[in-house]
């Protein structure tokens, strides 16, 4: 009898030492924002796309780590009529979370969805040269456009193109029902999100059985719940200054990489003082990058001179274009008629980067004569005055859409810049199809917006994340606003 | 009491219906367009006026209040703009958090309170009541959310006992989430402690002083005996006021606690709202607030008729 009452116990503890061996296959990540809804076809906030983008919802392209544009629920295309026509075969045996089977009708009703004149997509405007969609057959659709566009893939890769059913899109707010290795499982509104392992996925499988968002705004409160392993890791986290402390502890590690965020001194190029040139090159020469980035990010940003992400293999270093020279910065005022000093308004929208490097330009600005008046405002009051009012001289704003650049064509937009130069080049490089007169061509309006002085280019935003060490497959980099967790796993 | 009761709830309607249109016209005044908010950065006009017009923010101002009230008779707080559920649904989530850590920190300041002040007002001038008065000081001194990332340092992360913040949610157990409030409870419940301990000793020194103490200790009770069936009761009315503004306070006031422990309660509701200029979620919040407020102050002068018989017989 008493071999017998061995057995088990032997097999209990095997068991037992057999979990606590095998890697963890939950994760829970931090995130400072919760976002509004689920829909990313309907709102504009990051948080949406930081918990949905790749891991519940797929489009027809996708973006990876590296930002390049990468097939998705399209397994192949080819392009006709001169660039004019895209036919994309899809990926097969694909369905949707609640079973319903994805087919090329789904793409269709998607971007005709997001086209419709009552459509609330936050990025229109990506859909803006889309002429129509075709359904060739259930695996097949085209699309064609109004004339040649290099950037279509690119802009279908966005969180806002994704792919839904028409049966479900309605409810995707609060219901997600989407194509990706992850199902919506379990929403505790203001606590967190959580999202199980999709077991009919089409591809590559999630190798996490269950992630958590959970979510945290308070940057002390962050900090404590790192530490009090409540989280394993914080892809955005929000307080730099403890960084270094938690870089020194073997239980965590620090990735620092780059994200689509050009940080600028945004500065109205309509009104006086700014519409004259001489003015604006006295902007830039009066402000002291190395300074905001340390005193505003606590080291961590990457100096840029024109609107232009570092990372990116079209990109032109012209940080030199508008060095640090105070006395250059004084002649030029004084040549622009200014030699009794200037007072203007400086409007700062909540986030660190503005609040903090707002104080450090003010005191800059003063340096030369310029006196800055700040006026902190929330994110609405900002849209209205700054962003839709046109009412600032100068504010601070890190713009985090990718490639973005084409914003310095749009005379309307908040800065107001008009020249018709870039007018022309952008719409040229709109249809261009060939990669490198399209690098040469965005090469050539980041020297013009540089040489122009538009507005002060700051730093390239960086993403500072936390993770435990045993984490692997988070994204580095921010080419998108996403945290995929496609290929995230445990080690053991 | 019929009557003052009557008197008491005619006084509660009008003040509802007078805040529901301060509210209203407070917040609608405040610039900045939800719908732009939604959208950010690139969306483009027309795109912005659908939305506008989905959430019915082109209807006009008169229009959407009446509609408002009407909707919040109904018991229909509306729905969301940014969240696009019922604002009720948000609300009542919100308050089984908020209520339960409101109550948990009330219950919490009273267990201390209570025999803290009578402790030291049954020992005026003595050690015990110098130390009582000492630890009040502090307790008033000390900012909670300070003494909270003290408590989040040592049980937290040091002991590892309590997750740092968050909440678990109900269906977890109740133990479960009971834990996840602890720690923010206690928080709350030391300045709410400080200052009832207070009220209370002060309030029965009052009374220890009055005549018909005298006679209670001639008729022989011993000290003890008087300040418990005697004074006590006596006591309660300036303690009762405390409590009462106390916990209107708790439900809305934790906002910073809120925080520090990122708890999805009802005053970070509100805070995110008013950013995202969810307007109707702020006005249906603060309206349900100043029902609160008011039902608080309408519970506590019945205490107070209840404690004090004179009052019932005035009225």
């Amino acid at each position: 009898m008493k071999q017998h009452l061995w057995v088990p116990v032997l097999l209990l503890t095997a068991g037992l030492a057999g979990n606590a061996l095998a890697a963890k296959t939950d994760l829970t990540i931090g995130m400072q924002l919760e976002p509004p809804n689920l829909d990313p076809t309907g709102g504009a906030a990051a948080a949406i796309d930081e918990v949905v983008y790749a891991n519940i919802f797929e489009g027809l392209t996708r973006f990876g780590p590296d930002g390049s544009v990468r097939p998705a629920l399209a397994a192949s295309w080819s392009i006709e009529n001169d660039g004019t026509r895209y036919v994309f075969s899809l990926q097969s045996g694909v369905t949707f979370h609640d079973g319903a089977a994805f087919s090329s009708e789904d793409v269709k009703f998607s971007i005709d969805r997001a086209m419709a004149e009552d459509s609330t997509n936050a990025q229109k405007g990506l859909f803006a040269n889309i002429d129509s969609v075709e359904v060739i057959d259930d695996n097949t659709v085209a699309i064609n456009l109004k004339q040649a566009d290099g950037s279509l893939l690119f802009n279908l890769a966005w969180g806002d193109a994704i792919v839904l059913d028409s049966a479900t899109a309605a409810n995707t707010a609060t219901q997600p029902v989407g194509t990706g290795p992850f199902v919506f499982d379990k929403w505790v509104q203001g606590d967190r999100i959580e999202i199980v392992k999709n077991d009919s996925y089409w591809g590559t499988p999630a190798k996490l059985d269950k992630a958590t968002f959970k979510f945290i705004s308070e940057p002390t409160a962050a900090y404590a719940a790192i530490l009090a392993g409540d989280l394993d890791a914080f892809p955005n986290y929000p307080a730099p200054e403890n960084l270094a402390q938690l870089d020194a502890d073997p239980r965590y590690s620090v990735v620092l990489g780059s994200t689509e965020g050009e940080t600028i001194l945004s500065t109205n190029n309509a009104k006086a003082p700014f519409d004259d040139v001489r003015v604006r090159k006295a902007l830039a020469h009066a402000i002291n990058r190395g300074e905001i980035i340390d005193g505003a990010m606590f080291g961590y940003g990457t100096p840029i001179g024109t609107h232009f992400a570092p990372h990116n293999p079209a990109y032109v270093d012209l940080v030199s274009n508008s060095a640090y020279d105070p006395d250059m910065a004084k002649a030029l005022l004084k040549e622009a008629g200014h030699e009794a000093g200037l007072t203007v308004s400086l409007k700062l929208p909540p986030p660190a980067y503005a609040r903090r490097g707002g104080e450090i330009i003010a005191a800059q600005l003063r340096d030369v004569g310029i006196t800055a008046e700040i006026e902190n405002l929330e994110w609405a009051q900002w849209l209205e005055q700054v962003f839709k009012g046109k009412d600032f001289n100068l504010t601070i704003v890190s713009h985090t859409e990718p490639m973005d650049i084409g914003i310095y064509a749009n005379p309307d937009y908040y800065f107001q810049y008009d020249n018709a130069e870039i007018q022309t080049l952008m719409e040229a490089f709109g249809v261009e199809t060939d990669p490198d007169k399209r690098t040469e061509m965005l090469q050539q309006a980041q020297r013009m917006i540089s040489d122009d002085y538009v507005n002060g280019y700051l730093f390239q935003l960086a993403k500072t994340g936390v993770a435990n060490s045993k984490i692997q497959g988070l994204w580095e980099n921010s080419p998108t606003q996403a945290n995929d967790l496609t290929a995230v796993y445990w080690e053991d | 009491m019929l009557r003052y009761l009557y008197r008491r709830l005619g006084s509660l309607a009008a003040t509802l219906l007078v805040a529901s249109l301060v509210v209203f016209v407070v917040i609608e005044v405040v610039p900045g367009d939800p719908a732009s908010y939604m959208l950010g950065l690139n969306a483009q006009p027309d795109t912005v006026a659908a939305l506008r017009s989905e959430l019915g923010l082109d209807q006009s101002k008169p229009a959407r209040y009446v509609q408002w009230v009407t909707g919040m008779l109904r018991g229909d707080f509306g729905q969301s703009y940014t969240y696009r559920t019922p604002v009720a649904d948000m609300v009542s989530d919100r308050l089984w958090i908020s209520l339960p850590l409101a109550l948990y920190a009330l219950v919490l300041s009273i267990v201390i309170a209570f025999p803290a002040g009578i402790w030291a007002a049954s020992r005026r001038g003595g050690a015990a009541d110098t130390t009582v008065m000492g630890f009040t000081q502090l307790g008033i001194a000390i900012p909670n959310f300070w003494f909270a990332m003290l408590l989040v340092l040592f049980f937290a992360i040091k002991l590892r006992w309590f997750s740092a913040g968050g909440f678990a949610g109900w269906d977890e157990g109740f133990f479960v989430a009971l834990k996840s409030l602890t720690l923010p409870a206690i928080a709350l419940a030391l300045p709410q402690a400080a200052i009832l301990t207070r009220v209370m000793r002060s309030s029965l020194l009052d009374v220890l002083g009055e005549d018909f103490m005298r006679t209670a200790r001639a008729k022989g009770l011993s000290r003890r005996q008087a300040l418990l069936r005697h004074a006590l009761r006596n006591a309660m009315i300036p303690v009762l006021t405390i409590i009462g503004l106390q916990f209107s306070f708790l439900i809305a006031g934790a906002i910073i606690i809120e925080n520090v422990f990122f708890l999805p309660g009802l005053g970070r509701l509100i805070f995110q709202s008013i950013a995202q200029r969810d307007l109707i979620v702020v006005e249906s919040v603060v309206m349900l607030l100043v029902f609160a407020v008011v039902v608080v102050t309408f519970i506590v002068d019945l205490a107070y008729a209840w404690v004090d018989p004179r009052l019932r017989r005035r009225s």
